[in-house]
């Protein structure tokens, strides 16, 4: 009896360590929230969820779960290697996923272009914001999906309503960091360049562009991950191709096998461009955090 | 509080002060002036808050004002005032005769922090000024290097700036304000987020910079000793209103040329002396002003 309560009671301090203060390892500080790796962790938690995906869908004398609510894993990535090759609705994946990746990056590449200076003028000339505040700020909260009626509209079913409405949801993002970070350049770089006899175009160039950069970098990430969010809505007006097109169709048709296996594809390929872009921020901004 | 303008009259040093170099009216070219500039803050409620009441200052090439004063004496605001980030209520600052209307490259600013440009190497850093006014790229690598190597920087050109210390941060902010020779360098407590050991040394670089370019210089501490270790004249400031209530004409720092050595100077009677009748005059003005509770 004893020696099971003892038992139990290392067990309850080896797991209240997980979540406790105790004594620090050399090169940690006390009390700092949130310290040690994670990534043990993280990988035994994929592959229990692996596992568990695995185990109730596995067929035996009949899965605990029915294929049609969750295909097993070997069934998804049999259909992954058939829509790879024969593809659905007369489309492989290939074809589907760049269709989706040219809609994302076309809109990205518009958002970038117009948001940024947008952004920096509203941050830099009360005109500006004036004008821009009241519009982005009132669009800015509604669901992608409130407002895709009217881009259908507006726009008609074909490619450019897709653009647009993809568009609206990564431009807001990307003008609301920009703005962010040129109010965090400090104004004592401002002053300084000033009184090295910088005009206010070259302030703007040298200083508020380059100090603002780590935020505009956060703001296009944020503005490509909304994106993506946005992509199911984005294809689901009259469209046979694209991601976002063939996981509403299989849906309509309950092929679950496809849908998973399109939210797969939809997730890797959105969390590798992610990797993607804190490379690029490692690259570009150095500096960021350490100054 | 005594607002008279009370005068030491300390003994002359024996060495000469370094001559000028120009004419007369060529000193006179790179004199900053403030006449009776007074600065009143806006507030929500009544007449704002004077943070200058008719202040006057004049600077030339070679003299060194330190400006010392309890928190909220204006020390910062008058700095601001002669970097021309901030315009008078009253009042005018004039450099060579001519008013100030914002700031430029003949008045060179030091800040305390956070002034340098993290994404530019350290050569570049103090090249940026020249690079603004289209100076061509070896040319202005040419005439920054005079600089660097004053300043003590040969070797970390190609560094980038968040591996510096705090030290070496601030001789690039104190090179890149000389590479655009101006004629008057203003620091805004430079030294103040230092260790005592680096403050030190870089109080006797400042010096020796001082010594060799013949810079009027304005400069802002909080430290007693700093201030009457560097200054030619040092000014005390008191809050509400501020304004200068004292002004010594110092040679302290001609008597470091002397021995080179800046803690015999600091130990001297007649320094100790005026180091106590100074903080005396700060610590009644923050007594007055609530900040020192006894």
């Amino acid at each position: 009896m004893s020696d099971v309560t003892v038992r139990e009671g290392a067990y309850l301090s080896r797991f209240g360590k997980l979540f406790s203060a105790g004594p620090v390892k050399p090169g940690d500080s006390f009390g700092a929230p949130g310290m040690g790796n994670s990534t043990s962790i993280a990988i035994a938690t994929a592959i229990a969820l692996f596992a568990l995906w695995w185990i109730v869908t596995a067929p035996g004398l009949g899965p605990m779960i029915k294929p049609l609510f969750l295909p097993s894993p070997g069934q998804v990535w049999a259909k992954f290697i058939s829509v790879s090759t024969e593809g659905y609705q007369d489309r492989t994946l290939g074809e589907h996923t760049w269709a989706s990746v040219q809609r994302i990056f076309v809109a990205f590449f518009l958002a970038a272009v117009i948001g940024i200076p947008i952004g920096i003028a509203m941050a830099t000339n009360r005109v500006f914001r004036g004008i821009f505040d009241p519009p982005i700020e009132f669009y800015r909260p509604l669901p992608p999906l409130g407002y895709l009626p009217l881009t259908v509209i507006w726009f008609g079913i074909g490619e450019t309503q897709k653009l647009v409405l993809l568009f609206l949801a990564m431009f807001a993002p990307m003008v609301l960091n920009t703005r962010a970070g040129v109010r965090s350049v400090a104004i004592e770089q401002i002053h300084a360049a000033y009184s090295l006899g910088a005009s206010r175009a070259q302030v703007l160039w040298h200083v508020i562009l380059k100090g603002a950069m780590p935020e505009i970098l956060t703001g296009m990430r944020i503005g490509i991950g909304f994106g993506w969010t946005t992509l199911v809505a984005a294809e689901l007006v009259a469209t046979e191709s694209g991601l976002g097109a063939m996981i509403m169709s299989a849906s309509e048709f309950l092929v679950t096998s496809v849908v998973i296996m399109g939210i797969i594809v939809i997730g890797i390929i959105a969390y590798s461009f992610d990797l993607l872009m804190r490379w690029i921020e490692r690259k570009v901004v150095p500096w960021k955090g350490r100054v | 509080m005594a607002q008279v303008k009370s005068r030491s009259k300390p003994k002359r040093a024996k060495t000469t002060r370094k001559k000028s170099t120009g004419s007369a009216a060529a000193n006179e070219q790179a004199t900053l002036r403030a006449e009776e500039v007074t600065v009143i803050y806006p507030t929500a409620l009544g007449e704002g808050v004077h943070a200058l009441e008719k202040v006057s200052l004049s600077m030339g090439p070679g003299d060194f004002v330190v400006a010392l004063g309890a928190s909220g004496c204006g020390k910062t605001t008058f700095l601001n005032l002669l970097a021309g980030f901030i315009q008078p209520t009253h009042g005018q600052v004039t450099l060579g005769g001519k008013p100030i209307a914002g700031p430029g490259a003949d008045r060179g600013v030091v800040f305390q922090k956070h002034a340098l440009l993290p994404w530019l190497k350290v050569l570049q850093n103090v090249t940026f000024g020249l690079k603004l006014q289209g100076v061509q790229k070896e040319k202005r690598r040419e005439m920054a290097r005079k600089y660097i190597n004053l300043v003590g920087l040969k070797d970390f050109e190609d560094k980038n700036i968040y591996e510096l210390s705090g030290g070496m941060q601030q001789r690039v902010g104190l090179a890149r304000a000389l590479t655009s020779d101006p004629a008057a360098l203003l620091m805004d407590e430079p030294l103040g987020a230092l260790d005592a050991l680096t403050r030190d040394n870089m109080q006797e670089l400042i010096l020796d910079v001082w010594r060799e370019t013949n810079k009027a210089i304005f400069f802002i501490t909080h430290s007693v000793e700093e201030a009457l270790f560097l200054a030619t004249k040092l000014i005390v400031m008191s809050p509400r209103p501020g304004r200068i209530t004292h002004e010594y004409d110092l040679d302290f720092c001609h008597r470091f040329f002397e021995c080179r050595d800046a803690r015999k100077v600091k130990s001297m009677p007649d320094f100790i002396k005026m180091r106590e009748e100074i903080i005396t005059i700060i610590r009644g003005d923050e007594l007055e002003g609530g900040n020192i509770h006894v």
